[in-house]
């Protein structure tokens, strides 16, 4: 069993939601992800998604776009991330780490040194936003040797047949974007996402974490009722653009945005 | 490696999934595969349906303007001293460029699809121009969005698209230019992907578009070797076309893949030369990556990090190209050139003196190349240069240049 399915069964077995935040790595500055990464655990997150940065972030908003341009101004490769889930691990073994980000960083790096180095680095999952299940043949059953999760997309527009296909191609979980638009836009409706996420569930066991516009623990608990976890990105992120230069203020503002989240979702345990 | 090229092979491409060889394909993310699905289907329905052709035919020839001529530069060709130079004048059709044979074939593909909003990315402002103008014909609604740099450098054609009742969306995130446009006008069709009809000015994207812009775009080449026939009763020696997305040059090149005896030239933007890294290159100097829905030869450092570009040419700032062009390269059946900014310039003003025809500062590296290449080959041969669009919008450009407030 993965990292990733043993947190979320167990999880499920608690009747509680998951709580996954997403952070660019690199952004502010790479020394400091690792430091943040154990402060969102203390906050108490489950899973945590880290932002592999890209110089052309096409379905990102603003917000993301910025942390990028700010991670790679300080160098932040590819091989540089896996080096902070590899310090990571030094101290946690516990809690999933999913790479997000775009394929070509991975296919410069080659899928195959990729996929060894991000197992070796004690990565769990992989989401690569611009790779279709269609087009992911040749790289994720490399993946899938080395016990890495291949992560898709669900969008408001997938039909169902495609939502079986794609959740074929999928283990740990599917992550369901909310609305159609990009990451940090203020559009959730969460009746649409409820209807959706239950049609996901009627097509696939895999559990369903949905991401795009939850911004606080009001959208987070509504989005928690109708899932099996949230995932929070641009908040945070902006919540880093506005303290980059005082990381202990950053620490605490992270940790006053996930405590209520986490809260909030926690009260939905039945 | 060189192949011969059939006409079966050439209808198997590009495969079901969008694939030129190793290139092309549909990198995008779960909301637009849907859409693209769809289109895929209605093009493949439509590109055999008599009406639509028929109505596309009609709009070329009547709103276009087309046959456009094959023009014998003569005054040119006894400068150079080689090869006859045949200019294949694109920069005769209605907005004075290539790019609308492309826009008028999407527009209609978007009324038959009922959508009512169009986008469209724009480098030089051309394919925006062409873009506004089918809008303003059809009443649709037009957004487009051009990066901040190049919104300074293509004022004149930022006005023309405003007039033509456009809305221009500077683009002032990453290099701010042609690449940064495309991904801003992706973003927008994510968010409006249901009423919305994104019109690609080339032969680049997700699959369908590379085949669809290439259809659209191979009118050139096929009126270029019906032409050719009926004026020297051979087909040519050389096709030269320049290079930025390359829809221009595939279009030209693609009716003649399968005659082995014509040598095909794709002239990329060397900029300040390829050696000092400041080009728009990545045919001549690039490797092979996934940007903007396909997989295709790129500009990148060697952290698969899109590297930024230079050309004096706003059109041909891309760090990428068509995929096709990319398979092209790979198998050797067409020839990926470049020439510097500055022999483009001395190239538009040779034209301009010895033809009197003002090239697009983007086609005068086709003419560029086609001047040396016609230099070595004999006089009974025949170089045909794709004149892909009119000088015009340059004049701020080139006058700068010259020190020249105007």
């Amino acid at each position: 069993m993965s990292r990733i399915e043993g947190v979320l069964r167990t999880l499920k077995g608690q009747g509680r939601k998951a709580l996954i935040p997403f952070i660019t790595a690199g952004d502010p500055h790479p020394d400091e992800t690792v430091g943040l990464m154990h402060t969102m655990v203390d906050a108490g997150v489950d899973i945590i998604e880290l932002g592999v940065p890209f110089s052309d972030p096409m379905a990102d908003g603003p917000v993301i776009q910025l942390a990028c341009e700010r991670a790679l101004k300080h160098g932040t490769s590819l091989r540089r991330v896996l080096a902070m889930v590899s310090e990571f691990r030094k101290t946690n073994d516990t809690t999933p780490v999913v790479l997000m980000g775009y394929l070509n960083p991975i296919e410069a790096m080659g899928y195959e040194a990729f996929a060894d180095a991000a197992a070796e680095a004690g990565v769990d999952g992989i989401l690569t936003v611009d790779l279709p299940p269609e087009e992911a043949g040749d790289v994720a059953p490399l993946f899938a040797q080395r016990g890495l999760d291949p992560i898709f997309l669900l969008a408001p527009t997938t039909t169902d047949d495609r939502i079986r296909a794609i959740a074929d191609h999928s283990s740990g979980y599917v992550y369901y974007v909310s609305f159609k638009g990009v990451t940090g836009a203020a559009r959730i409706n969460v009746d649409e996402v409820a209807a959706k996420v239950a049609r996901i569930h009627e097509l696939t066991a895999l559990p369903v974490g949905v991401g795009f516009g939850i911004r606080d623990a009001e959208t987070a608990a509504a989005v928690g009722r109708v899932s099996d976890g949230v995932i929070v990105g641009s908040v945070l992120v902006d919540t880093i653009a506005r303290n980059q230069a005082d990381i202990e203020e950053l620490k605490r503002a992270l940790t006053d945005l996930l405590n209520p989240m986490r809260e909030a979702l926690d009260s939905l345990a039945s | 490696m060189s192949v011969k090229l059939t006409e079966e092979m050439l209808t198997a491409l590009p495969d079901a999934r969008g694939h030129f060889g190793a290139f092309g394909g549909r990198f995008v993310s779960e909301t637009l595969m849907d859409s693209l699905m769809t289109l895929e289907r209605e093009y493949l329905r439509l590109r055999k349906d008599p009406e639509f052709q028929a109505t596309f035919d009609k709009d070329l020839a009547n709103y276009v303007g087309r046959p456009s001529p094959l023009y014998f530069a003569e005054r040119l060709t006894r400068e150079t001293g080689g090869a006859q130079i045949w200019l294949k004048r694109e920069d005769l059709n209605h907005t004075g460029a290539h790019k609308v044979n492309n826009t008028v074939g999407q527009a209609l593909l978007a009324s038959f699809l009922g959508k009512k909003r169009i986008i469209a990315e724009t480098g030089a402002g051309q394919h925006g121009v062409a873009t506004a103008t089918v809008c303003a014909r059809l009443g649709l609604e037009c957004h487009v969005f051009m990066g901040a740099e190049d919104v300074q450098r293509q004022s004149l054609n930022v006005y023309r698209m405003k007039l033509l009742g456009a809305q221009v969306h500077a683009v002032e995130s990453g290099s701010r230019t042609l690449k940064d446009a495309m991904n801003e006008a992706m973003r927008d069709w994510v968010t409006n992907v249901d009423d919305t009809f994104y019109i690609i000015g080339t032969v680049a994207g997700p699959h369908p578009y590379p085949l669809l812009v290439r259809d659209f775009q191979s009118v050139i080449g096929r009126e270029t070797r019906r032409q050719s026939l009926e004026k020297t009763g051979k087909l040519p020696d050389a096709l030269v076309a320049c290079v930025g997305g390359g829809s221009n040059a595939i279009g030209m090149f693609y009716p003649f893949l399968t005659d082995e005896s014509v040598q095909l030239y794709g002239v990329e933007a060397g900029g300040l030369g390829i050696d000092t890294g400041q080009h728009a290159a990545p045919l001549c100097a690039g490797r092979p990556g996934v940007l903007h829905g396909n997989r295709t030869y790129l500009m990148e450092d060697e952290n698969g990090q899109i590297a930024g570009t230079h050309s004096v040419s706003a059109g041909l700032d891309y760090p990428g190209v068509g995929p096709e062009h990319s398979w092209l390269k790979d198998i050797g059946r067409a020839n990926y050139v470049s020439v510097t900014d500055d022999e483009a310039l001395e190239a538009f003003r040779m034209l301009t003196l010895v033809e009197g025809i003002m090239p697009a500062l983007e086609t005068a590296h086709a003419v560029a190349y086609a001047v040396k290449l016609a230099a070595t080959m004999d006089k009974d041969q025949m170089v045909v240069i794709n004149i892909s669009g009119r000088g015009d919008k340059d004049i701020h450009t080139v006058a700068q240049l010259d020190g020249i407030e105007l």
